[in-house]
């Protein structure tokens, strides 16, 4: 048993990081105030402008690892720009958050392929290096914990922890995080408080803009070496881990690691004769099935932010 | 032409506008590329056939996004429903061994089932736990996507992977003769299906009691209950009716445009059914006329890449980008409405220096508030005396 949950364990990692990096910033848009269905097409959108950075930039610097550093860097930054479009349909122009969020989705999945067709002929583009794996000294050494989590980890997971730990930390613990809550549940008060609500719920959706464009970057160079005009639905997963994890940052912590090995072991299910009792389409839907199911149980006492999906208008109370 | 209209034609315009200034990034010629995109789907009669048959599906995943918007429920769950109804079909297609004339109306009514229940969860949800049908329709879409995946690769499974079994042609849709007509095409009888929904579900929504308590209830929730109607049953209803759409969408593309199912990809048409009811206003004609829209698009794109080499993806990106317009129509809309008024403007202004004196009594009564302006005023004072 300890041999197959080390088997699985860093592919259950893999799966988990770019959810969970794509759920806390959808975390951050929500709180704020502004329904995010577009993660998938920020994710697309993400996994895209990285595997376009770091394909030219291995053409110029064969054999160099920056690169893919440099094509995270920009899948942040793309995907932070992409989402001023979901900003200012949802926050300037009042629209439907959702029918915005979904014109995102369609949008990137669309462009994408187009540009990539443009640029490499087809609409793949295949990475030629991914992410190296890095053994931490002496930690990996430790037993029973040491292989698990410090022995070919990728950077990316500890970068999504650090991420996780800062930004809960200004969520609950600083001005900025109770403002930005505050837009989330009433934003009426948190204007009559003089706080801009529009400035505030710009900041979480570019968040959650950048966080996913990260998300998508990180699942191109640890999951899926290629990108192909999609991210496997990841998006939704991470909008389901939002809600099952109750729009707080550890609950969807435990939510997409749940997730995440759901997923490994229906993958792999067909190689391990061990797991191979339970089949993989219970495994596969299970994410889906709890979150419906968290839904209903905590349809009563729902942490969702109380303003999510309204838009601010100045003169209705 | 009404505003709304209106709105979805600059929506309309302004996403061929995106779709042209993509091209000339990508350095192709916009006017070449739209003359291909048109008489790829329009050309000769099997183009023109192949255009309606890729519009069919489209129709009815637009109705069902429009016929549950018209109840104030965003049904974003019509790939799901379209697949499993879809499936359903299929499964009875290669199952049963009936007559054709027995078969396709069973497998049609099968998939109407088959949506109708996928729906029928959301909405129940909906209606008992006030869960957001948006979030509980993703959910659905994905366990739709894997339970069909397994069903099909354990049961169904053809010659690749990715697909099921071929339907014979007694459990298809398809008729010689309408694709005789159309010079070959693929069109089939799915479009009679179509447009048989057209006409139900426009008389449903304006000519019956039942379709003005779901309109009501769209319209206020509140108010609606106020009135005696049963807002739970008419969620709940609304969403199996809608649910039941995108199910016939399913039969039509999986046993009519094609004659097998594709599993590991949404169908696109589901998400496509936003944009159609979007543009079409939510109305059951507006729907049908914007799907041939976008169905002209999908159909010609293929001929429009052989002949210009610009990505067939324009055409979808092109769809996206009028979703987007639509979505933020209160631009456009605030746009016309400022257009209208400053020609009102000018109209009353010439009206003013030509003629009569206009009463300025209008102008008094929006100067006060709530309050006489001098009333305030004094309060203001007041409270500044008292901070000093």
């Amino acid at each position: 048993m300890w041999q197959i949950i080390e088997q699985i364990f860093p592919y259950a990692i893999a799966y988990t990081i770019p959810l969970l990096i794509t759920a806390l910033g959808a975390l951050y848009c929500e709180r704020s105030g502004v329904v995010n269905i577009g993660l998938d097409g920020l994710m697309i959108i993400g996994s895209f402008s990285s595997a376009l950075t770091i394909f030219l930039l291995q053409k110029a610097f064969p054999g160099s690892s920056w690169t893919i550093l440099v094509g995270l860097f920009a899948a942040l930054v793309v995907g932070a720009l992409f989402s001023l479009l979901h900003a200012f349909a949802s926050i300037n122009l009042k629209a439907n958050q959702v029918i915005s969020g979904t014109a995102i989705n369609m949008i990137a999945s669309a462009l994408t392929v187009f540009l990539a067709r443009n640029i490499t002929g087809s609409g793949n583009i295949r990475l030629t290096n991914s992410l190296g794996k890095y053994n931490w000294p002496l930690l990996s050494d430790i037993p029973l914990i040491g292989p698990l989590f410090f022995k070919n980890s990728y950077a990316t997971t500890w970068l999504v922890l650090i991420i996780l730990i800062i930004f809960t930390f200004i969520l609950y613990k600083t001005t900025f995080g109770l403002r930005l809550r505050a837009c989330g549940e009433h934003p009426h008060a948190a204007d009559a408080a003089g706080i801009n609500v529009a400035r505030m719920r710009y900041m979480g959706v570019i968040l959650s803009g950048a966080f996913a464009g990260l998300g998508g970057g990180i699942y191109l160079v640890t999951f899926a070496g290629e990108f192909n005009g999609g991210v496997a639905g990841f998006g939704f997963l991470a909008l389901a881990a939002l809600i099952f994890g109750q729009w707080k940052p550890f609950g969807i912590l435990a939510a997409t690691l749940f997730f995440g090995f759901a997923s490994t072991i229906s993958n792999v299910s067909q190689v391990l004769p061990q797991l191979a009792t339970i089949p993989p389409v219970i495994l596969k839907i299970f994410p889906y099935v709890v979150t419906l199911v968290a839904l209903v149980i905590f349809s009563k006492s729902s942490q969702a932010p109380k303003a999510s999906g309204e838009p601010f208008d100045h003169g209705k109370r | 032409m009404n505003k709304k209209g209106l709105v979805s034609l600059i929506s309309v315009l302004l996403g061929l506008i995106a779709g042209a200034i993509f091209m000339l990034i990508t350095g192709h010629n916009p006017l070449e590329g739209f003359k291909s995109l048109i008489q790829g789907g329009t050309l000769n009669l099997e183009r023109i056939g192949n255009t309606i048959a890729t519009a069919t599906p489209l129709i009815l995943t637009g109705l069902s996004v429009a016929f549950a918007f018209r109840t104030g429920l965003f049904n974003i769950g019509t790939p799901g429903q379209m697949l499993f109804g879809g499936f359903c079909a299929t499964a009875v297609g290669l199952t049963y061994n009936l007559p054709s004339g027995l078969l396709v109306p069973l497998m049609v009514f099968v998939a109407f089932l088959g949506g109708a229940l996928w729906a029928f969860i959301p909405g129940i949800l909906k209606a008992l736990f006030n869960v957001h049908e948006v979030v509980s329709s993703i959910m659905m879409n994905w366990i739709a996507y894997w339970v069909v995946y397994y069903t099909i690769q354990g049961y169904f499974k053809g010659n690749m992977e990715t697909e099921s079994r071929l339907l014979a042609d007694t459990a298809t849709l398809r008729a010689p003769w309408l694709s005789n007509l159309f010079g070959g095409s693929y069109l089939n009888l799915g479009i009679f299906v179509a447009i048989l929904a057209v006409i139900i579900i426009a008389f449903i929504l304006n000519k019956t009691a039942f379709g003005y308590e779901l309109k009501s209830v769209g319209f206020n929730r509140h108010a609606a209950e106020y009135a005696g109607i049963s807002v739970n049953k008419n969620i709940i209803l609304s969403m199996m009716i809608a649910g039941g759409l995108a199910g016939l969408a399913g039969v039509v593309q999986y046993a009519g445009n094609a004659n097998n199912i594709q599993i590991g990809v949404m169908p696109s048409q589901g998400f496509d059914g936003i944009a159609v009811a979007l543009l079409g206003a939510n109305t059951p004609i507006g729907a049908l006329l914007s799907a041939l829209f976008f169905g002209l698009l999908y159909s010609g794109r293929g001929f429009m890449s052989a002949m210009t080499g610009v990505p067939p993806e324009i055409a979808d990106t092109i769809i996206a980008t009028i979703i987007y317009f639509a979505a933020t129509s209160i631009l456009v809309e605030r746009l016309l409405d400022k257009f209208v008024k400053s020609r009102k403007e000018k109209k009353t202004q010439s009206a003013a220096l030509t003629g009569g004196a206009v009463s300025s009594t209008d102008n008094k009564d929006e100067n006060y508030g709530f309050m006489p302006p001098n009333s305030s005023d004094s309060s203001k004072n007041n409270a500044k005396k008292g901070d000093e």
